[in-house]
């Protein structure tokens, strides 16, 4: 990260700095009740937590006004608590219960809220490249002033139809903010493994994009990206490339064996590195809260998870009905 | 209060595994995310994190144990100032699987087929419009422009994408005049980057727009294939309901003339068996216009199958304001009482042309055109095989799941002893399309082959 310029004077207010981190707690208590659940049996197929990137969806979504739009691929649970749906539906939808907020169709990597803009949660690598410039061309062809954020990861950056959708959306400047998490393993392979040219970002350059890399392991640093990628996209200019450096603690999915990076490396970013850990500090350090504030904190949070998960196990499985409804808009349910 | 540590479940199927190593012991204090113990299974070894902090009160099951079954306890997590003897007699293994009882008592109900079935299917004859309707003649190329143009003077989120729409004005000419009508806004020319720009188009439709996406032939569609299915046909079903994506995706399909293999696949069985698509594949110019109308209306994503031999092709069109022709309603151009023939799209051209030649040999055909593949109007091809008792299908796509295939086997099930003879499919050869004219000609589907194969259902 060396391209990175000193930080400036954080411009940012005590219960600002409180709300990232309650923020960027709720997801990592949210992902380890997860993962517990998962060990349990109650949430079945792919499951992949996002522990470790908090400060990315935290901080962008501090860039971020109403009406813009979010979509990603299928490590989504982040950027669905921080866009503010309620972590009862989303746990619900993991545990495959009609509460979830696809009714218990779509599961971890297929969510969606049309009401807080969240556009999915999307299974195939990359696919949601494309589909988020198809949102920003709406809002461009309708003539408003939204955004849409565009999540993919250092893997995704490998696929064609990045490109393609590069192209386009600089070429009918479309409000796309490309979003780069680089948590440095697409699955098991490092980025260093797949890829010859030094930075994703840059990438932008073949097609007129301009863009950054950003420390995504710091919530303000993320959050000042975010504001300048937002005032570009808004003034017309076209889209912005960031290129979010951040790690991923746990494995790719549930079910990765974590043999490509050793331990030490891991626990060095926890120890080092850690988003929430940075703002805990800043907060005590600089006087913000105290240790009973953050304790209140700690435990509405825990408070939230919990009774997610108490939803989650208690909201009954889909009605053998919903197998039929929902293939066909505006039609009545399908039958064999 | 002290927990029980359950042997996790690390992958979607796994069922047991070694616990190999304890990385804690006994009297050890744990935090959230700390790793515990490495657990083995036939795949790989994975390591295992506390969720909960807490006390290593005790380690129930030793390391290099094999075979632990996913849930069995495998320690216990107490609190400061609790003892591990408290928990000494603690409860079963947790059962496997949480539903057990509820999903085998649901299992064979709802979800299964009923077994009456009407012997006589209800089938919509009311014809496609008024008697006394004045007519024009068109070609399906005005017709399609002119469907496609009349929508979206009434519907300003309705545009068109493509490669060569606008200024080319189309590249077999669908869209002529339209960028000057509607502007380059409403009428888009996009590079040549199907998987893009098809994406670019699902995710307007998810924005809130009516996107027409033109592929230059379906054959560039491959391409684009991922999002047309698992982007557009399954993002309803996948949201509960929330958003799906209404747009049309159009184009030639089928073959052309002597452009070779990669030029000439018909589509028409693939997209058909796609939930969440609607599939039209008319043949005259005013089904063209009609059903593009209703597809575009339509709240689904459509696949809407052109064929480029039939753009110049004139037929007679109703001059109404509004002429649309709903999905899943089969046309019958010609009734008879000997054999049914049922077909769609250009093949429709061998079966009306078979049609008449063998009513000079006196051999009456019944001729349906489904013009929609999905939903299918599979009550009209029964009631006719119920009268005549034998049918032939034609197509130009490939033989091995062709849409004959299906017609064949749902008159199979629901009709079964109305059959005087085996249902026969008509279909391009299997053999991906050859240059060579000679080749070609014997590649494609004929007329003489649809006649041939009425007269050996027909015994005569």
């Amino acid at each position: 990260m060396a391209a990175r310029k000193a930080a400036k004077k954080p411009n940012v207010s005590a219960e600002e700095l409180k709300t990232y981190y309650r923020d960027m707690l709720l997801i990592r208590r949210f992902e380890e009740k997860a993962g517990q659940l998962y060990g349990m049996g109650l949430i079945g197929g792919f499951c992949h937590l996002y522990i470790g990137q908090e400060a990315v969806v935290v901080g962008l979504e501090a860039a971020a006004k109403e009406g813009d739009k979010r979509i990603t691929s299928y490590r989504d649970h982040g950027h669905m608590l921080a866009c503010g749906m309620d972590p009862k539906g989303v746990m619900a939808e993991l545990t495959g219960r009609e509460g979830g907020y696809s009714k218990g169709k779509g599961g971890s990597m297929h969510m969606f809220s049309k009401e807080k803009h969240f556009y999915g949660g999307h299974g195939i690598v990359a696919a949601q490249v494309p589909l988020g410039a198809g949102l920003a061309f709406s809002d461009m062809y309708k003539g408003n002033d939204n955004v849409t954020f565009t999540y993919f990861g250092d893997g995704a950056a490998n696929q064609g139809q990045v490109y393609e959708a590069y192209n386009m959306a600089e070429l009918w400047m479309l409000p796309c903010i490309f979003v780069i998490e680089n948590n440095q393993y697409a699955m098991g392979t490092s980025t260093k493994r797949s890829t010859k040219s030094p930075s994703y970002w840059e990438r932008g350059a073949a097609y007129g994009i301009p863009g950054e890399e950003v420390d995504g392991m710091d919530v303000l640093a993320v959050k000042a990206a975010g504001q300048k990628a937002v005032e570009h996209c808004r003034a017309g200019k076209g889209p912005y490339i960031l290129e979010i450096k951040t790690y991923r603690y746990r494995g790719h999915s549930m079910s990765d064996p974590a043999k490509y990076r050793t331990r030490e490396e891991v626990q060095k970013m926890r120890d080092e590195r850690d988003p929430i850990e940075a703002v805990r500090s800043m907060l005590l350090t600089g006087k913000h809260a105290s240790e009973e504030d953050l304790k209140a904190i700690d435990k509405e949070i825990k408070d939230i998870v919990n009774a997610s998960a108490e939803f989650a196990k208690e909201s009954p499985e889909p009605a053998l009905d919903e197998l039929w409804t929902d293939i066909y808009a505006d039609m009545a349910p399908q039958t064999a | 209060m002290a927990t029980e540590i359950l042997m996790p479940a690390l992958s979607p199927t796994m069922e047991e595994g070694t616990l190999a190593k304890w990385l804690v012991k006994e009297g050890d204090t744990v935090a959230s995310g700390d790793i515990m113990a490495e657990i083995e299974t036939d795949k790989a070894t994975m390591e295992f994190e506390a969720v909960d902090e807490g006390i290593i009160g005790k380690i129930l099951i030793a390391e290099g144990t094999e075979g632990v079954a996913v849930n069995t306890p495998i320690a216990v997590l107490i609190e400061d100032g609790e003892s591990a003897d408290d928990i000494e007699a603690s409860s079963a293994p947790a059962p496997a699987t949480l539903n057990d009882a509820e999903g085998k008592a649901a299992a064979p109900d709802t979800a299964s087929t009923p077994d009456t079935r009407p012997t006589q299917p209800q089938v919509d004859t009311s014809p496609d419009w008024p008697e006394g309707t004045a007519m024009k003649q068109q070609t399906v190329r005005e017709a399609l422009r002119d469907g496609m143009a009349e929508e979206m003077r009434t519907d300003d989120t309705v545009f068109l994408m493509g490669e060569e729409v606008a200024e080319y004005q189309g590249a077999y000419k669908i869209s002529q005049g339209m960028l000057d009508e509607f502007g380059p806004k409403r009428v888009i020319d996009t590079p040549i980057t199907e998987h893009g720009f098809a994406g670019i188009g699902v995710g307007a439709a998810f924005g809130g727009l009516r996107p027409i996406v033109e592929f230059m032939t379906f054959n560039f569609a491959m391409q684009a294939i991922d999002h047309i299915i698992n982007s557009a046909a399954k993002t309803l079903y996948m949201s509960g309901g929330q958003m799906g994506a209404p747009m049309v995706f159009r184009g030639p399909n089928g073959a052309a003339a002597r452009v070779g293999a990669q030029h000439s696949q018909d589509y028409a069985a693939w997209y058909m068996q796609i939930p969440g698509l609607k599939v039209a594949m008319p043949y005259a110019a005013s089904d063209y216009k009609g059903l593009m109308k209703t597809a575009i209306r339509d709240p689904n994503p459509v696949i809407f199958l052109e064929n480029e031999i039939l753009y110049g092709r004139t037929f007679d069109v109703p001059d109404l304001d509004d002429y649309t022709v709903p999905f899943g309603k089969a046309r019958i151009w010609r009734e008879g009482d000997d054999v049914t023939i049922v077909s769609f799209g250009i093949g429709m051209q061998y079966a009306l042309e078979a049609a008449d030649k063998l009513a000079e040999d006196g051999i009456n055909a019944e001729v349906i055109d489904l013009r929609t593949l999905r939903p299918m109007d599979t009550g009209a091809i029964l009631k006719s095989v119920m009268k005549t008792n034998r049918c032939v299908t034609v197509e130009e796509g490939w033989p091995q799941g062709s849409v004959g295939n299906y017609i064949s086997s749902v008159i199979m099930q629901e009709a079964f002893d109305y059959l005087d003879a085996p249902v026969i499919n008509c279909t391009g050869k299997d053999v991906p399309m050859p240059y060579a004219a000679n080749l070609e000609k014997h590649a494609l589907l004929t007329t003489q082959e649809v006649i041939d194969a009425v007269k050996q259902v027909t015994y005569r």
